[in-house]
């Protein structure tokens, strides 16, 4: 079998598996399935970008996904003009501050090599960051705590916060990638996953900004409710002629929604994804991930491309996430997860296939269907092999209670499988 | 009297805690650094390793606790550890059976090795909730306190207290033991020579007999034993939460390489450092200030320099600051 017919098939696989979950379970479930699938799909994307086609090994996806949530709250929130009024300008002046101070260090440093002048900055600024942040910050928190207690942000339309999401993303990548992409291969690995830690420990504690972990929901959404839909004689009318009751039309509709503009964006960054592997920049991003050193004699500059491939599939990350996030119409920082976020995408690219842009595509949505139905279908399949048991014996007890771990022992035994046998996923590079 | 308060506080809150959770840390650390000298990996399934080992524990703390066998005032668990290392050791050992061996015969390159060991952690992961469950267990019984803070206020008349648990104690004598038998054992035994001669040259170690299965072996039987130790030190310190001690692997990781991976004694030496500032820095200092300044200087803040929170910054920047000035860590360790 060629690997067009390979592509097709498994696609139509996919395709068949979703129909199925349709027909059996409910579409409202597919569709929802769908839509978390397209996004698994995009994150996958960007982790191709940088393991498939640049070797770069990036166990940091969370945090770039969770910068992506952060944006939907900074763009598309409507501001709070009391918080703005109570300290605003001066939080964000200390972060400027800091930003500056950090600068500073770095260029003082590299003109003085001077250790103990780079302390001695760093203390100093970081004593002033702190004296003009801490005023500021708790006057924004103490601003009505049970509704707001942050800034908001800037009342933009929610779809703007996905490009901004990815900028956001590219700004944390260019500063982790300034500092750890020269060095060794597990250091890059060790790095990106401290740096995800620390990202959501900001997310979850800098309240002012993001309301920590008391949560932002209530998001705006791109779609209508469902409730006004319910409510719009237009729309019953229509729901009617298709011979549906106005409930389920309307959350099919909104969903079908969420499906197509997601759809839009995945094409659009395969498109760009598929014309960069078959450009000369390709090439080139192969050439060095295969052989460095080689690729460095031919004077190609190395550190610079594998920063530029780095930054761009961070930002595909930081998009996806703030599609996530618009998704749900909740920001919660104690939803991110490594395991989740991190570590299942990259069974979906080592699974799809790394290298292979379709193979992201297709073990994003492959993967994101079996963690879905694997805790679904577990736990029947759990009471069917307990029915011998005894009722309300503990061992059937702890089994039925512990099946939805299951899902974790799945996922390993599947990157295991598929790292000895098929090394180079279902739909291997070209 | 108050430079005493002083010192008393700064103990109790700081020295103790930070001494305890190092050495827990330089177990882990010795862990990451001997899979990295003799395998040539950095093991991301170690912290659920450790989850693991400290799970078999407490199932056999359970089950000694249920015959009515207990140490009196120290922990059960300390009875059940050879039997939680015995169980971790033929986990790794068929880990490394079924799923390492493969890509040792084959070459593969290191980071194929980690994303190995990703699959490895999910499936232990999933293992140690199955069986479980993902809440915080605490598995230690016996004496709490060796002395409390208030029998020490009552003793000496001081206003602050110095509290030393019981766990605190076994923690950093324990370690000392391990630390002891492993040095004795890598520089005096003929497996143990063997082992570093592995680390150091592979090739040269091969050409004058070495065998490179049992050198692995026996690695992996020192890391069960280490990382079973170091899990159910710190799950008697604090509590068992299988999250925790995923989320363990970065300050483990943090260590081993600014010690220098590869290098046991950096392992110990980065556990130190890594512990001392993550409480350093998130420890709100006021109440050791106002004792020690003067009373005009005294502060008005908690001079807390960083958020509880942020103490995984606190691990990564350590591990920033030395890898982009010293790269092979504070001891001369492995750059491959």
């Amino acid at each position: 079998m060629n690997q067009t017919v390979k592509t097709y098939a498994l696609f139509a696989l996919v395709g068949v598996l979703i129909l199925m979950t349709g027909l059996f379970q409910s579409w409202d479930y597919a569709l929802k399935l769908v839509a978390m699938g397209l996004v698994s799909a995009i994150m996958a994307l960007g982790v191709n970008l940088q393991w498939g086609i640049a070797g770069l090994f990036n166990v940091g996806v969370m945090g770039f996904v969770a910068l992506g949530g952060m944006a939907v709250v900074l763009t598309s929130v409507q501001p709070v003009p009391e918080a703005w009024s109570a300290g605003g300008v001066r939080a964000l002046l200390a972060l400027v501050i800091g930003a500056v101070v950090v600068a500073a260090s770095v260029v003082v440093y590299k003109r003085t090599r001077s250790a103990l002048m780079l302390v001695a900055l760093l203390v100093a600024g970081f004593v002033l960051y702190r004296w003009v942040r801490d005023d500021a910050v708790n006057a924004i928190e103490a601003v009505n705590p049970a509704a707001t207690g942050y800034l908001g942000g800037l009342g933009l339309p929610v779809v703007l916060a996905w490009p901004v999401g990815g900028l956001l993303a590219a700004g944390a990548a260019w500063i982790i990638g300034k500092t750890a992409l020269g060095l060794r291969s597990d250091y890059l690995a060790i790095a990106t996953l401290g740096i995800s830690e620390i990202i959501i420990a900001v997310m979850k504690n800098e309240e002012w900004l993001t309301r920590g972990v008391k949560n932002v929901n209530g998001l705006p959404r791109p779609m209508p409710y469902e409730i006004d839909l319910q409510s719009d004689p237009a729309f019953i009318d229509r729901a009617a002629n298709w011979g549906l009751d106005p409930t389920s039309a309307s959350t099919l509709y909104v969903k079908l929604g969420y499906v197509g503009m997601f759809a839009v964006v995945l094409v659009i960054l395969l498109v760009l994804a598929q014309l960069a592997l078959n450009s000369p920049w390709g090439r080139m991003m192969r050439a060095i991930r295969d052989n460095e050193t080689s690729a460095r004699a031919m004077g190609k500059d190395v550190t610079f491309r594998h920063l530029q491939v780095f930054i761009l599939g961070s930002a595909i990350c930081g998009v996806a996430g703030a599609m996530m996030t618009t998704l749900d119409g909740l920001l919660q920082p104690t939803a991110y997860q490594p395991l989740r976020y991190t570590f299942l995408i990259w069974v979906m690219v080592i699974v799809g296939g790394s290298g292979n842009n379709f193979g992201a595509i297709l073990g994003g949505m492959l993967i994101w269907f079996l963690w879905i139905q694997v805790e679904t279908v577990g736990p029947e399949l759990m009471v069917w092999a307990t029915s011998a048991l005894p009722d309300g014996s503990a061992l059937k007890m702890h089994l039925l209670e512990s099946v939805q771990h299951m899902r974790l022992l799945t996922m390993g035994v599947i990157l295991l499988l598929v790292l000895r046998f098929s090394p180079r996923g279902l739909l291997p590079e070209r | 009297m108050d430079f005493v308060n002083a010192i008393v506080a700064l103990t109790n809150f700081v020295l103790i805690p930070a001494m305890t959770y190092g050495s827990q840390l330089a177990l882990g650390a010795l862990g990451v650094t001997m899979i990295y000298g003799i395998l040539r990996f950095s093991n991301f399934a170690h912290g659920d390793t450790m989850a693991f080992g400290t799970m078999v524990t407490i199932l056999f703390t359970w089950l000694f606790q249920s015959w009515g066998i207990s140490l009196g005032p120290l922990p059960t668990a300390l009875l059940a550890i050879p039997f939680g290392i015995a169980g971790t050791a033929l986990m790794v050992l068929a880990t490394d059976r079924v799923v390492y061996r493969f890509y040792r015969a084959q070459k593969a390159k290191p980071i194929i090795f980690v994303m190995v060991s990703i699959g490895v952690m999910f499936v232990y992961n999933g293992v140690t909730r199955i069986i479980l469950g993902t809440d915080d267990i605490r598995f230690d019984d016996g004496e709490r306190f060796i002395i409390s803070a208030g029998d020490f206020k009552r003793a000496t008349g001081l206003a602050e207290g110095l509290g030393l648990k019981t766990t605190q104690a076994i923690t950093v004598i324990t370690a000392i033991i391990v630390v002891v038998a492993l040095f004795w054992f890598l520089n005096r035994t003929r497996t143990g020579k063997s082992m570093r001669a592995y680390s150091d040259n592979e090739d040269l170690a091969l050409l004058s007999g070495i065998n490179p299965e049992r050198v692995v072996m026996v690695t992996w039987l020192i890391v069960a034993g280490l990382i079973t130790i170091a899990g159910v030190l710190y799950g008697l310190d604090k509590s068992y939460k299988p999250f925790t001690y995923f989320q363990l692997l970065l300050p483990i990781f943090a260590a081993a390489i600014v010690g220098g991976l590869g290098n046991p004694l950096g392992a110990i030496a980065g556990g130190f450092v890594i512990a001392f500032s993550e409480v350093g820095l998130t420890y709100a200092w006021k109440k050791v200030l106002g004792y020690a300044m003067p009373e005009a200087l005294e502060p008005s803040g908690l001079v807390q320099l960083l958020a509880t929170e942020y103490k995984f910054a606190v691990s990564f920047m350590i591990l920033v600051v030395v890898l982009l000035f010293r790269p092979t860590g504070l001891f001369k360790g492995k750059s491959v």
